[in-house]
């Protein structure tokens, strides 16, 4: 099911729609994206420049000020939040359960969306949390407490909760952020499964350009909350973008034994003047 | 060391199915807080004998026994019972709400209100009555809602999330404002006042009959109904409220109803006995450890063990100095103080 943002605008208000524990100020302007069914999009830009906002509104979890979302045709905000659960799942940067739940729980709390208020978790909802954890492979794990697991333990179990919603779309925000390198790639071929074998349409946000151009087959550039650039990786990726989104100046070429674009940072140009 | 811990509960976790361990908690928990109910009417100064007790063949005017369990010791211990029950289970809930381990019944300012307002109606002489409440708690459940009303006023904004943030600060400041109004009073006050408030403030079970009982026990059945409502959503709310949002949960209306379905057992239990400090906390942590984390195991086993904890505290309290008693709220806190001092330890 494709993901449709049309005409996005955003802003944060303090009175209303600022979330606890944050001072957020930029907004999103007149943003449009195409999510198409089965592909993998990599949201970058600068921090603060509104990748975050625009993955809690592809979520439902912010509505948009002006212009609409819809998934399949369908406004998300006008979808019952559980249905909306069962189509998209989001993996957040960080996840911090104030209780001790152990993995195979974690991961067992995706399925909250498909049980009724009084409703146990039978057998069928067990399998599909213990095919998750396999997807993810963090099956050896289900019996840990989730908070003694290492960062890139908990980010694949914390996308396995996500898996078992069985959702059409995942959206990730910046999964690889403070993981070192092996665990990196490892989220990495494991996005790239989930997408190859399940047909799960995947978001991620991320400053990890080498991870976007290996990964996604389209790229949104957003920065101060508008998109610059949207369309297939090869052609947006370019030197004259990336100088555009982060003042960098940068080398972009493909690389011969992977075949992707590779992106080796050279200096921080200077600021255009005015 | 947690690891170890955890590991061995969640095998045991993982091995029953859901319904399975919910049924043996149920079972286990359930069995402890009627063997409490039970055996504490026969413990006390005098005496009595269970078979006598329930031996149809004396007449209950003749039946010493059964007068001293029905009469003297039952409403005591079932208003031991459902006060413990009611305040363990409100600390479940609150704990999931502010995602604060070491959150209690008493942090939203509910309990220093229904304290002002028990000792206004001691120090003015209040004689108002409302069915089965006499003027004290009447006073002391006005005061608690008051205050929960302020807190959630504070909190809450039209079709937001509620700031937990703002509700722990209000209900703390509430608590000292309130606690200096108290103070205030009790110092302008006369001693014999003074006297009844401060014992009011160490809870006391001994409700005098079923009256009260039946007054609290409404409201707590409705905060009870709703627990068991929020209970599966609690688990996925204490993972993250934006979580939460993208896993199909109300996370406004979630909050707002764990707000007021636990300041309202709260205040009922405080209004029935006073408030007695560290069940909110101490039960719902010792029921963690012992049957895990999820909340469709821990609400029940906590209101069940919550029960048990409270009716053997008040046991002790009428028994290890006989015949002078020791308010119960102290025993608790004697109890719970250092328990809560542990668990700090343990957790840095």
């Amino acid at each position: 099911m494709a993901l449709q943002v049309e005409s996005v605008s955003f802003e944060y208000n303090s009175r209303e729609d600022t979330p606890d524990e944050a001072n957020h100020s930029f907004s999103l302007t007149d943003v449009s994206l195409t999510i198409r069914s089965g592909s993998v999009t990599g949201l970058l830009g600068p921090n603060g420049c509104g990748k975050t906002t625009l993955l809690k509104l592809m979520a439902g979890v912010l509505r948009p000020r002006r212009g609409v979302i819809t998934l399949g045709g369908r406004a998300i905000h006008g979808i019952p939040r559980r249905e909306l659960a069962k189509q998209i799942a989001v993996v957040p940067q960080e996840t911090h359960p104030a209780f001790d739940y152990s993995v195979l729980e974690m991961v067992l709390m995706g399925r909250h969306p498909h049980l009724g208020n009084f409703q146990l978790e039978g057998p069928k909802d067990i399998d599909i949390a213990r095919d998750s954890l396999l997807a993810t492979g963090t099956q050896h794990l289900a019996e840990r407490a989730y908070m003694t697991l290492s960062g890139g333990e908990k980010q694949r179990v914390v996308i396995a909760s996500g898996l078992a919603q069985a959702p059409d779309v995942l959206l990730l925000d910046e999964p690889t952020a403070s993981l070192d390198l092996a665990y990196q790639l490892e989220i990495a071929s494991l996005l790239y499964r989930l997408n190859r074998d399940r047909g799960v349409s995947i978001v991620l946000a991320t400053h990890d350009l080498n991870l976007a151009a290996s990964l996604c087959d389209s790229l949104a550039l957003v920065r101060s909350g508008r998109v610059l650039a949207h369309g297939e990786t090869r052609e947006v990726l370019t030197a004259a973008t990336i100088r555009q989104l982060y003042d960098v100046d940068a080398d972009v070429h493909v690389h011969e034994t992977s075949g992707h674009l590779t992106v080796v940072p050279i200096r921080r140009a200077p600021r255009p003047s005015l | 060391m947690t690891v170890i811990e955890s590991t061995s509960r969640f095998t045991h976790a993982q091995l029953q199915p859901m319904r399975a361990r919910l049924g043996k908690t149920l079972l286990a928990y359930g069995a402890l807080a009627l063997g409490a109910c039970l055996l504490a009417p026969l413990v006390g100064s005098t005496s009595i004998s269970l078979a006598r007790v329930f031996d149809r063949s004396i007449p209950f005017a003749d039946n010493v026994d059964a007068q001293i369990f029905f009469i003297a010791r039952l409403p005591r211990v079932l208003a031991g019972a459902i006060v413990g029950a009611a305040l363990a289970s409100a600390g479940v809930v609150l704990q999931a709400l502010l995602r604060n381990p070491l959150a209690t019944p008493f942090t939203l300012g509910v309990s220093a209100g229904a304290a002002l307002g028990a000792m206004l109606a001691i120090s003015l002489g209040a004689a108002i009555t409302l069915g089965p409440f006499s003027p004290v708690p009447l006073a002391s459940l006005t005061g608690a809602f008051l205050s929960a009303a302020i807190v959630y006023a504070m909190a809450t904004r039209s079709g937001r999330p509620i700031s937990t943030s703002v509700l722990l600060l209000a209900g703390v400041t509430l608590n000292s404002f309130f606690s200096a109004l108290i103070l205030f009073i009790q110092y302008m006050g006369d001693f014999a006042e003074t006297y009844r408030t401060v014992r009011w403030l160490m809870g006391d079970l001994d409700v005098g009959g079923f009256g009260p009982i039946l007054g609290a026990l409404p409201l707590i059945m409705v905060a009870f109904v709703i627990f068991a409502m929020l209970s599966s959503s609690l688990n996925v709310l204490s993972v993250g409220t934006e979580t939460a949002a993208t896993r199909g949960v109300d996370v406004a209306r979630t909050q707002r109803l764990a707000f007021i379905s636990s300041a309202l057992a709260t205040s009922a239990a405080v209004s029935l006995a006073g408030p007695i400090g560290f069940v909110g906390i101490v039960v719902p942590h010792l029921v963690r450890l012992m049957a895990g984390v999820d909340h469709r195991i821990v609400l029940p086993a906590a209101a069940l063990f919550g029960a048990a904890f409270l009716v053997a505290c008040d046991l002790m309290a009428r028994t290890v100095l006989a015949p002078v008693e020791v308010p119960v709220g102290v025993v608790t806190a004697m109890l719970g103080g250092p328990f809560f001092l542990w668990l700090l330890i343990r957790k840095a």
